[in-house]
């Protein structure tokens, strides 16, 4: 269910927080994207998009945890 | 892509899978809850990577699948109504009401218009002022967010002609359904990574405490899925049973509580129907009052339950991960995509369309 | 967009005019617009005749086929229908093992449509025609109502030389015989996708719309032992494999990580839940050779532009007719079927 593609905010459009628009790069494709859910999110960072709403920001930090946790099974 | 590829390497993979192996003593059952996770399990082989101790058995995590065939027919009724619009996602065209689906009714001069986004609706509904147009909003909490602010939307801009047929489902209450049935045998869940992080998982503690069932919030790429197995064979194995979150770097424990907000004016809890489950309580959303206008069965009448007869088809019983899609004696000679019986074999991410797209090993339907 | 057309544009007027019934009714307007767009655009010494139909002289045997083109819209980036119409039937033509050289076009035009526009795509065909090496010769002209067709389709048959000297057809497919395919997947659906759909993404994606007579005429002169050619058009790759190996009664095995798909057109995949393996392509194929030719076959074809990303990317086996399996990139393994229904942006 919910199909949901990582994507990295190139810009941001708007100050109406309802309909502030994001255009988000997905390997090369370019396309505008809700920012409605997300207001924290800046430029460069990078976000879950499902339907055309942004629903998280992605953490960078965190993103390395599946491959750290792996290191710590095989040790 | 970022956040993706390096989720599907191999190596890590392979690693995954024997840590997994490692640990396993006996045999083991684990739900997936979501249909995109049924998908990644199947499309990557996942499953093939695991010792035979483990079972993956697949939940009723696909919103179309479980849209029971009363709001089919609903949707049916209104695409027939002439001035209509009807808009729904490409998912949708193809699930069996009682005597059509939306594909035929557009085929048959229905304007029924496949969109991406609910906001594609939403303009649908300002460029043509002269039409009723509704939106056939479907989906689980991942989904509920996005559907809820075209009707905020709609209510901001004064649109007359736009309302929602909603059929939205809830994660939690299924669940905790599955497991209060009699003879459940599943002991751990990977519970859908996408629906938590709107919802987040504090919900989901009461549920892992009271059936004393480990659930590992898990996303949705091959290294995600077997670090959820992993996790959860963990606990198991050590006789836990916790929340744990291994789709850290997208979901946190409050969920997106901006979303919640806008889903929880928009929308109220309701007992929802779920095809192959029965009723179950509290686990639907409908219009609130505060919208009530925007409710399309306000203005196109109510959707009538009817009794849900499957004839041959056994997809209430995939669907509660009862059986394999492949132990029904129609899989993949009378139900195929083609041809389906049922809900589960229509979808896309329905349990039967995957496993007849990426495990039957004979070909040839019996005519 | 048609200041190309404009500029050669024998009526003064033709920049706004539109086609009317009258073209379609056989009578002056008809026999005008031939001779001011058609015939000059495609100019031959058959078509010069003005008979009713080609004669050709066409010695040994020879392959035929046709091919019908609706696209909408007519115009995407990186071709149109005018240059799919020539390529398509060109390249079905190649498939049989042929040398591509007399077409038929076929138009049924909506009334309404901008001359411009069929200027455009009439240049274009002919653009394509002469790329290709191959001649219009004769055609046909229909005019519907306005509302009845979506501007223009078109339909075009074709003939060709064989080239080779043995079958080249799913029935000589054998165990072991390897699987290349000529390049990356997906280009064409997706650009027209990108172009039509109201999903409002901006790319650098464009149609690999092509001909690919060229390496297929290389490897049948040098001798390369090819069992059977298929090009990927609807359905894409997955569904031209599953058709070669049913009709071949083999199964077959593939290496999803070996198959090419570029970064944009996976990730509109992604977003809209298709495989890539079900998109269309228009200037792809697959050829089946046998093992011991493959090294020299991926040479052959790499010399070719349009198939410069040859790959080999699995075999056929004895097995269940039909069944192709598919290797993943994490070594675990599926069933690769044919597109079931139509391609839908889908949320689940």
């Amino acid at each position: 269910m919910c199909l949901a593609v990582p994507g990295r905010v190139i810009s941001i459009e708007g100050d109406d927080p309802l309909t502030r628009q994001g255009r988000v790069d997905f390997g090369g494709v370019i396309k505008s994207v809700n920012l409605a859910y997300v207001p924290e999110v800046k430029p460069e960072d990078y976000i879950l998009v499902h339907v055309g709403f942004a629903i998280t920001v992605l953490d960078p930090r965190e993103a390395e945890r599946v491959f750290e946790y792996l290191e710590t099974l095989q040790q | 892509m970022k956040y993706r590829d390096e989720y599907r390497t191999a190596d890590a993979a392979r690693g995954y899978a024997n840590a997994i192996a490692r640990i396993t003593t006996r045999p083991w059952t684990l739900m997936e809850v979501c249909g995109g996770q049924t998908n990644a399990i199947m499309r990557f082989g996942i499953d093939q990577l695991l010792p035979k101790e483990i079972s993956l058995i697949h939940g009723p995590g696909c919103p179309v699948c479980v849209t029971p065939i009363d709001y089919i027919d609903k949707a049916l009724d209104i695409a027939g109504t002439p001035g209509v619009i009807l808009c729904t996602f490409g998912d949708m065209l193809r699930v069996p009401g009682t005597k059509s689906d939306l594909a035929a009714a557009r085929a048959g001069g229905a304007d029924v218009r496949v969109v991406y986004s609910p906001l594609e609706a939403l303009a649908v509904a300002r460029d043509h002022p002269g039409n009723e147009v509704v939106f056939f909003a479907v989906g689980f909490e991942t989904t509920a967010p996005a559907n809820a602010m075209t009707v905020y939307q709609a209510d901001r801009e004064g649109l007359v002609n736009f309302s929602v047929l909603v059929s939205q489902v809830l994660v939690p209450p299924a669940i905790c359904a599955l497991l209060d049935r009699p003879g459940n045998r599943i002991h751990g869940f990977l519970a859908a990574g996408h629906v938590c992080t709107i919802t987040g998982y504090a919900e989901y503690e009461p549920i892992a405490r009271q059936h004393r069932v480990p659930i590992v919030v898990t996303g949705f790429e091959p290294l995600d899925i077997l670090e959820g197995v992993y996790r959860c064979i963990h606990q198991l194995e050590r006789g836990e049973s916790i929340v744990e979150n291994q789709y850290s770097r997208a979901v946190r424990r409050p969920g997106n509580q901006l979303a919640q907000q806008v889903m929880e004016s928009v929308f109220q809890i309701v007992p929802r129907h779920w095809r192959g489950m029965g009723e179950i309580t509290a686990s639907g959303l409908g219009v609130s009052p505060a919208y009530q206008t925007f409710d399309a069965e306000a203005r196109f009448g109510a959707v009538i339950s009817q009794d849900e007869s499957q004839g041959e088809c056994t997809s209430g019983a995939v669907l509660r991960g009862e059986t394999r899609p492949d132990q029904c004696p129609a899989f993949g000679t009378r139900c195929t995509p083609e041809h389906p019986l049922g809900v589960t074999m229509v979808s896309e991410e329905g349990a039967c369309a995957a496993y007849y797209r990426y495990r039957r090993q004979v070909r040839r339907p019996v005519e | 967009m048609n200041e190309d057309s404009e500029q050669h544009c024998p009526l003064s007027s033709e920049g706004r005019e539109l086609v009317k019934m009258a073209h379609g009714g056989g009578g002056r307007a008809t026999a005008r617009l031939l001779d001011s767009l058609f015939r000059p655009a495609f100019d031959n010494p058959w078509l010069e005749r003005q008979h009713d139909g080609a004669v050709l002289d066409m010695p040994g045997a020879m392959a035929f086929t046709t091919d019908s083109f609706v696209v909408r819209p007519l115009f995407f980036p990186g071709s149109d229908i005018g240059a799919m119409a020539v390529h398509g039937t060109v390249n079905d033509i190649a498939m049989c093992g042929a040398e591509p050289q007399y077409l038929s076009a076929g138009f049924i035009l909506e009334e309404g449509l901008p001359l411009a526009t069929l200027r455009r795509v009439v240049d274009s065909m002919a653009a394509a025609a002469r790329e290709t090496g191959v001649r219009i010769v004769t055609g046909d002209l229909k005019v519907v109502e306005r509302g009845k067709a979506d501007g223009l389709y078109i339909n075009t048959a074709g003939v060709g030389r064989v080239v080779a000297n043995h079958p080249i057809e799913p029935g000589q497919v054998r165990p072991g015989d390897r699987l290349l395919l000529s390049g990356d997947i997906g280009r064409h659906g997706i650009a027209v996708m990108a172009a039509r759909e109201k999903l409002d993404l901006q790319s650098a994606i464009e149609s690999d719309c092509a001909s690919i007579a060229p390496p297929v005429m290389a490897l049948l002169n040098e001798g390369i032992a090819i069992r059977c050619l298929r090009d990927l058009t609807r359905g894409g790759l997955a569904s031209a494999l599953v058709e070669v190996a049913e009709t071949a009664g083999l199964a077959a095995r593939i290496q999803e990580a070996d198959i090419p798909v570029r970064e944009d057109i996976s990730a509109v995949c992604e977003l809209l839940g298709l495989d890539p393996l079900h998109v269309a392509n228009e200037g792809r194929f697959m050829a089946v050779v046998a093992p011991e030719d493959v090294d020299r076959a991926i040479d052959i074809l790499r010399r070719h532009s349009v198939s410069e990303a040859a790959v080999d990317i699995g075999l056929f086996l004895e097995g269940s007719a039909g069944l192709v399996t598919a290797q993943s990139v994490i070594g675990g393994s599926r069933v690769v079927d044919m597109l079931s229904g139509e391609q839908l942006p889908r949320i689940c």
